[in-house]
C-alpha cells in the first residue's frame, strides 16, 4: 500500500481521511424522468409541475427514455457496467418537498455498475478512483425556510427531475483529491453533454461521506455532508469536518453516524436535525412501472456515439501536439477549450498556441468574467498572433499589446492582428541596418558604460534595453542583443 | 410473533400517523393478529421462486423527451389547504 | 311508458334508438329513483344537473344520427374515480372536498361514448374492505333484505353494487383489489366483472395497491357487462401497466354456445366448513354447464390457501407507499400541528379511518428493514407460484368455475370488530387479483334467507371473451331474475 501523503496531524499522532462522494447530475433532458413537465432552471414556483409532480391522487409515472440513453451513456463514460435489466425502487420518507411520500430511485438492480475514473494530482500523478455505481432517481422539490417566521414553503419545479447518483468508492484521501474527483466528472459529464455541469444552478451537487482514522485502522464512522454545490466549499468541508472528526475522538468522544449540513459562511458543518427511524427506507419495487430492460444493440447505439473524452484528447494533446501533461490537462478541462485550442493551433506551433491560450485567452476570460464561448479573441486570431510571432513580424513583448488591443476592441471590431500590427506601428524591427544604428547611438552615447560592461559582461542586458526603448520596443530582441554582444567585442 | 407497544410506536412513527398511548394496546392486539394470520408463509418452502411483483410481462415502455405537461400552477395549487401566492405552505420545516 | 328505471343497458340503448323515450327521460327518472333512496346512502354525492346536461348533449346526438355506443345511459361512478370538476374522496375524510381538475381515463371513456353521469357512489375508504362499513359517509345498506336487519352490501364497491341493485343507476363503475367488484355483486345479485390487470387503465383512479387494482363494471346482465367492458377498457400510455393491445367488442363474444369448452373445478376451493347451500349452488352451477355441452374437469390449484395471507401482505405494503401522499400538504384536509412531523401524523391520524390505518401500519411493518424478507419478498414469492398453480391448470381447462363469497351478505356491524373474521370474504377472489387474471361474478340463485348468492367465472389473462361467452351461458342457465323488494323509498 502507497504511503499517503496526506496524512493530518492530531494530538496523539497522525490521522487519515477517508472520503466517498455520491454525485447527484441532473440529466440535461427537456423533460422530467417520469412526467412530462419542463425541467428549465429558473421558472415561476409551481409553474413547470404536472399532475404526477404533484402527487395528485391516481397520478403515474412513465419513464422518459432519452433520460435512460442518457445514464447509459454516462456509465459508458465511466468505463463502467451497463446492466440491460434494472429495476426502479420506491424509496419510502415523509418531506414536504417529496410530494409521493416517496421518491421513485434504484437500489438493489441499478442501471450501471462498476466503473472507475482518473484525477490528476497536483506533483502531476494520477490516481484511479473506483466509482460503485450509477443510478437513475427522481429529484425533490425545493423547500424555502428563510421567508416566514413559522411558515416553509414548496416549490415543486425541480420535483421530478432526472438525476444520475454516481457513487464513488472511498478512495479518496485529501480534499484535493475529492475536488479533483469532483472536477473530472463534472468534465466527463459536459464532454459527453449528459448534464450540464452547473454547481450554482444546482445541477451538480456532492454528498461527502467523511471519516477518519489512524493509517492502518478499520473504517472510522463516517459523516454525511448533504448538498454541497461548489468545489471550493468541498474542499472547505471536508477540511472542517475532518478536524471536526479528529478533535471529536482525541477529546475522548465518539463519531455519530449523522448526515449534516455545510455553512458557506460560517465554513463549518452541523448536524441535520435527524428524527429515529429516518433511515428505514422500506424499498421495495415500484408496482406502477416494470422492470427497465433493453438490448445490447441499444447499449452499442449509443458506445458508437460517444465523443473524444478528456482523458484520451489529453494524451492526443500530448503525443501529437507535444505539449506537456500539465498544459494538455488544463487544455482539456472544457471541451470548448479544448476545441478552441485546437482551432488555433492549426497550422501553428502548438506549444507557442498553448502558453498563449492558456497564459493570455484563459487569464483575460477570467479577469473579464467571461467564457470561452464569448471570447473577444477567436482562435483564428490567436494562431495568426502566434504565427506573426513565429516569422518575426513582431515581438514577443509587442504581441502582447495586440492580445490586449484585441482583447479589449472585442469581436465587434474584429480585426485581426496584421492589421492591428500595421495600425498601430507595432512591425518589429528586423533591418539589421537600422538596429545596427540604434546600436551604435547608444554606444557612442555612453562610453563610460561601455567600459563598464568590458569589465561586467552582464551589463550588455542594459545597453539592449537601452536599444529596445529607443526602437520603441519594436527591435528584434534576438538580433539587438546579437549586436550589442558584437559592438561591445564580448562575444 | 407479536406485535408490541413500542414496534406499534415505531410503525406508527415510520407511517407518520398520530397514535394516542391509548390507542396502543388496540392496535398491538389487531395487528398481532393479522401478523400472525399471514405468517402460515413462512410453511411454504420457497427456495428460488422468483418473486413476483407484477402481472404484466411487457417490456416498460417510455415516453420522448418533448415538453408535454405542466405550466398549471393555478390547477396544482387549487386545492392546497394553505398556499402563499404561488407555494404551498406548511408549518416551518426545522433542518 | 315503462318505468324506466326498470331497464337493463342493452334495454334502454334498444328503446332510445327506437325513440320509446329520450335520454333525458331515461335520466330523469333515475334522478327521481336516486333522491328517493338516501335511506341506503348508496350515492355520497348527486350531480342531477350534470347529469340532465350530459342526456340533453346524448339526446342531440342521437337526433344528429351520431350516437354512440353509451349514448344516454344514467350510471354512477365509485367514488375511487377522479372526476373533473366534481367532489371525489374515496370515501376517506382525508381528502376532504378534493376537487379533481382532471378526469380518470376510465370514466372519460364512458363519456366520450356517451354514457351519463348520476353522481358518486360510496365505497370502503380508500377501497380496503368488504362490507362497506368504513366509508366516511357512513355504510351502504343492502337493498336485499332477510327480515328486519340492515345488510352489507359487500365492499369495497357497496355503493356501486347497492346502486345498480336498487335500480338507482342502470350501471356502475367499480375497482376490484381483492374482490371488490366480485363480492358485493354476489351479495347485491348483479353482475360483477373484473377484467385482467393491465386492460382498463389506472390513470386518475385512486391508488390502493397498485398491482391489483383494477377497474370494471358492475351491471345486471352479462351483456351489460360486456358492453360497459368495451368502453372502460383501452390502452393508456399515461399508464406504465396498461397493455397495448386492441379492445374487442365484448358484446359480440355473447354467442351463448359453450360446446367443448372445459372447465375446471379446483378443489382448493371447497374450504373447511364450507355452507352447504354454497356447495350446492357450485354443483348446481357445474350441471349447468355441463347441460350447455361444457367439459368438466377436476383441478388443483395447491397454493390457494396462502393467497389471503399473500395478499393481506401485498396490498397493505403498496397502499402504505401510495397513501403516503396523504399528508395534507398539497390537497385534502388538513389539521395543524406543532411542527412538520406533528402536522402529518395529526392529519392522517384524523383522516384515516381504523381499517385504513391498520392496513398501513401492516404494510409499514411487512416493509420494514428486516422484516421485508420474511414478509413482502415472501409474499410475492407465493404469488408467483399462485399465479402458476393457474397457468399449470389451464393447461387441461378454459375457465375455472367456483362459488364467489362463502356467504350471503351479512349483518351490518357483525364483523366490525374482527379484522380477519372480515378479510376472510374474500377467499374465493383474492386469487385472481394475485394472478392478474379476469373474473366474473354471476348471480346464480337464493340462499335460504332470500338473499342472492353469485358464482364466479375466471378466465385466462386477455380472455374475457370466453369468459363472458361462458357467463352469459351461465345467467341463461340460473334464471335469476329476482329484484329485492323496495323498502327504501321515501
Amino acid at each position: 500500500m502507497a504511503e499517503n501523503k496526506n496524512l493530518i496531524s492530531g494530538a496523539t499522532g497522525d490521522w487519515e481521511i477517508v472520503l466517498g462522494l455520491e454525485v447527484h447530475a441532473q440529466v440535461a433532458s427537456k423533460a422530467k424522468l417520469f412526467s412530462g413537465a419542463a425541467t428549465e432552471f429558473g421558472a415561476e414556483p409551481n409553474s413547470q409541475v404536472s399532475l404526477v409532480d404533484a402527487a395528485m391522487p391516481g397520478m403515474l409515472p412513465v419513464i422518459n427514455w432519452f433520460c435512460v440513453e442518457q445514464a447509459v451513456r454516462t456509465g459508458l463514460g465511466l468505463k463502467a457496467q451497463i446492466n440491460n435489466h434494472s429495476v426502479f425502487d420506491r424509496k419510502n420518507y415523509f418531506y414536504p418537498d417529496l410530494p409521493q411520500g416517496y421518491q421513485i430511485s434504484q437500489f438493489q438492480q441499478p442501471i450501471v455498475g462498476e466503473g472507475a475514473i482518473e484525477i490528476d494530482l497536483a506533483d502531476g500523478a494520477v490516481k484511479e478512483i473506483g466509482i460503485e455505481r450509477l443510478h437513475l432517481e427522481q429529484d425533490a422539490g425545493k423547500s424555502l425556510h428563510d421567508q416566514h417566521p413559522n411558515m416553509s414553503f414548496v416549490d415543486l419545479n425541480r420535483s421530478g427531475v432526472a438525476l444520475m447518483e454516481i457513487v464513488s468508492n472511498p478512495d479518496m484521501r485529501s480534499a484535493a483529491e475529492a475536488q479533483a474527483y469532483v472536477k473530472k466528472l463534472r468534465a466527463i459529464l459536459r464532454y459527453l453533454g449528459t448534464c450540464d455541469g452547473n454547481m450554482e444552478q444546482g445541477s451538480l451537487r456532492a454528498d461527502v461521506n467523511v471519516s477518519v482514522r489512524k493509517p492502518g485502522d478499520e473504517l472510522g464512522t463516517r459523516c454525511e455532508i448533504k448538498n454541497v454545490n461548489s468545489i471550493r466549499f468541498i474542499g472547505q468541508a471536508i477540511e472542517y469536518e475532518a478536524r471536526r472528526q479528529v478533535d471529536l475522538i482525541e477529546d475522548g468522544g465518539t463519531v455519530e453516524q449523522q448526515t449534516r449540513l455545510f455553512d458557506p459562511k460560517t465554513g463549518e458543518t452541523r448536524a441535520m436535525r435527524s428524527k429515529e427511524e429516518a433511515h428505514d427506507y422500506r424499498y421495495f419495487p415500484d408496482p406502477d412501472l416494470l422492470p427497465l430492460e433493453f438490448s445490447q444493440e441499444f447499449v452499442d447505439e449509443i458506445a458508437k456515439d460517444l465523443p473524444e473524452l478528456p482523458d484520451e484528447k489529453k494524451a492526443r494533446f500530448i503525443n501529437d501536439y507535444g505539449l506537456t501533461p500539465y498544459d494538455a490537462g488544463v487544455l482539456v478541462g472544457e471541451a470548448e477549450n479544448a476545441a478552441f485550442f485546437e482551432a488555433a493551433a492549426e497550422g501553428q506551433d502548438a506549444k507557442a498556441v498553448a502558453n498563449m491560450v492558456i497564459g493570455s485567452v484563459f487569464a483575460g476570460l477570467n479577469k473579464a468574467d467571461l467564457d470561452i464561448a464569448d471570447s473577444p479573441v477567436s482562435a483564428a486570431q490567436v494562431g495568426q498572433l502566434v504565427g506573426l510571432i513565429a516569422d518575426d513580424t513582431v515581438s514577443g513583448r509587442s504581441a502582447k499589446e495586440v492580445f490586449e488591443l484585441m482583447f479589449e476592441d472585442g469581436p465587434d471590431q474584429g480585426k485581426n492582428p496584421a492589421v492591428i500590427i500595421e495600425e498601430k506601428g507595432l512591425k518589429q524591427v528586423t533591418d539589421t541596418a537600422a538596429i545596427e544604428a540604434a546600436v551604435d547611438e547608444v554606444i557612442d552615447a555612453n562610453p563610460d558604460k561601455v567600459a563598464q560592461a568590458k569589465e561586467r559582461p552582464k551589463m550588455a542586458g542594459w545597453f539592449v534595453g537601452q536599444v529596445m526603448q529607443a526602437t520603441g520596443g519594436k527591435a528584434n530582441p534576438q538580433a539587438v542583443n546579437k549586436l550589442v554582444m558584437l559592438k561591445l567585442g564580448l562575444e | 410473533m407479536s406485535v408490541d407497544e413500542n414496534m406499534v410506536r415505531r410503525i406508527a412513527n415510520l407511517a407518520r400517523i398520530g397514535v394516542t398511548n391509548g390507542e396502543l394496546p388496540a392496535l398491538a392486539k389487531e395487528l398481532s393478529a393479522i401478523i400472525g394470520f399471514v405468517e402460515q408463509l413462512s410453511e411454504l418452502d420457497t427456495d428460488g421462486v422468483k418473486p413476483l411483483t407484477s402481472a404484466v410481462e411487457d417490456r416498460i415502455r417510455g415516453r420522448e423527451d418533448v415538453v408535454t405537461d405542466g405550466g398549471y400552477a393555478e390547477d396544482v395549487l387549487a386545492n392546497a389547504p394553505e398556499k402563499d401566492d404561488e407555494y404551498f405552505a406548511v408549518p416551518k420545516v426545522v433542518e | 311508458m315503462t318505468d324506466l328505471t326498470q331497464l337493463n343497458l342493452a334495454d334502454a340503448r334498444d328503446g332510445l334508438a327506437k325513440k320509446k323515450f329520450s335520454a333525458v327521460e331515461l335520466t330523469q327518472a333515475h334522478i327521481d329513483r336516486v333522491s328517493a333512496s338516501s335511506a341506503l346512502n348508496a350515492y355520497v354525492l348527486e350531480t342531477p344537473e350534470k347529469a340532465l346536461a350530459m342526456a340533453a348533449e346524448s339526446d342531440a346526438k342521437i337526433a344528429a344520427g351520431e350516437t354512440r355506443p353509451l349514448e344516454g345511459l344514467p350510471i354512477g361512478v365509485k367514488d375511487l374515480f377522479c372526476t373533473k370538476g366534481v367532489r371525489t374522496t374515496a370515501c376517506s375524510n382525508i381528502l376532504g372536498d378534493f376537487t379533481p381538475p382532471y378526469e380518470s381515463t376510465v370514466t372519460q371513456n364512458l363519456w366520450n361514448d356517451g354514457a351519463v353521469m348520476l353522481g358518486k357512489l360510496n365505497n370502503d375508504e380508500f377501497a380496503m374492505g368488504s362490507s362497506n362499513e368504513t366509508s366516511r359517509f357512513g355504510p351502504v345498506v343492502n337493498p336485499w333484505k332477510a327480515g328486519d336487519t340492515a345488510l352489507v352490501p359487500g365492499g369495497s364497491s357497496g355503493g356501486s353494487s347497492a346502486a345498480v341493485a336498487a335500480r338507482l343507476g342502470i350501471a356502475a363503475t367499480a375497482t376490484d383489489t381483492g374482490g371488490s367488484i366480485r363480492q358485493p355483486a354476489a351479495f347485491t345479485g348483479t353482475v360483477g366483472l373484473k377484467p385482467t390487470y393491465g386492460r382498463c387503465s389506472r390513470w386518475g383512479i385512486v391508488a390502493f395497491a397498485s398491482s391489483l387494482d383494477q377497474a370494471g363494471p358492475i351491471t345486471h346482465t352479462v351483456r351489460d357487462a360486456a358492453m360497459m367492458l368495451s368502453s372502460m377498457a383501452s390502452f393508456d400510455k399515461r399508464d406504465t401497466t396498461s397493455v397495448e393491445r386492441d379492445v374487442p367488442n365484448y358484446e359480440a363474444a355473447l354467442t351463448g354456445d359453450i360446446k367443448g369448452l372445459r372447465v375446471g373445478i379446483p378443489q382448493e376451493y371447497r374450504v373447511d366448513n364450507m355452507p352447504a347451500e354454497i356447495e350446492k349452488l357450485w354443483q348446481q352451477g357445474i350441471e349447468w354447464l355441463k347441460a350447455a355441452g361444457a367439459e368438466i374437469v377436476d383441478v388443483s390449484l395447491p397454493h390457494t390457501r396462502y393467497a389471503l395471507p399473500a395478499y393481506y401482505i401485498i396490498a397493505p405494503a403498496e397502499a402504505s407507499s401510495n397513501l403516503a401522499r396523504y399528508d395534507g400538504v398539497r390537497y385534502g384536509a388538513r389539521q395543524q400541528g406543532t411542527d412538520i412531523d406533528d402536522m402529518y401524523a395529526q392529519t392522517r391520524a384524523a383522516g384515516f379511518g381504523d381499517e385504513v390505518k391498520r392496513r398501513v401500519m401492516i404494510g409499514t411493518y411487512a416493509l420494514s428493514a428486516g422484516y421485508y424478507d420474511a414478509y413482502y419478498v415472501k409474499a410475492l414469492q407465493v404469488r408467483r407460484l399462485i399465479a402458476e398453480d393457474f397457468t399449470k391448470a389451464y393447461e387441461k381447462c378454459d375457465v375455472l368455475l367456483t362459488p364467489t363469497t362463502p356467504s350471503a351478505a351479512f349483518e351490518i356491524g357483525k364483523n366490525v370488530e374482527d379484522p380477519l373474521e372480515m378479510y376472510l370474504n374474500d377467499v374465493f377472489t383474492v386469487t385472481v387479483n394475485l394472478a392478474g387474471l379476469p373474473g366474473i361474478s354471476v348471480p346464480a340463485g337464493l340462499d335460504g334467507d332470500g338473499l342472492p348468492l353469485g358464482l364466479q367465472l375466471i378466465g385466462q389473462a386477455f380472455g374475457e371473451e370466453t369468459l363472458l361467452r361462458t357467463a352469459g351461458v351461465l345467467e341463461q342457465a340460473a334464471g335469476f331474475d329476482v329484484q329485492p323488494q323496495d323498502w327504501w323509498s321515501a
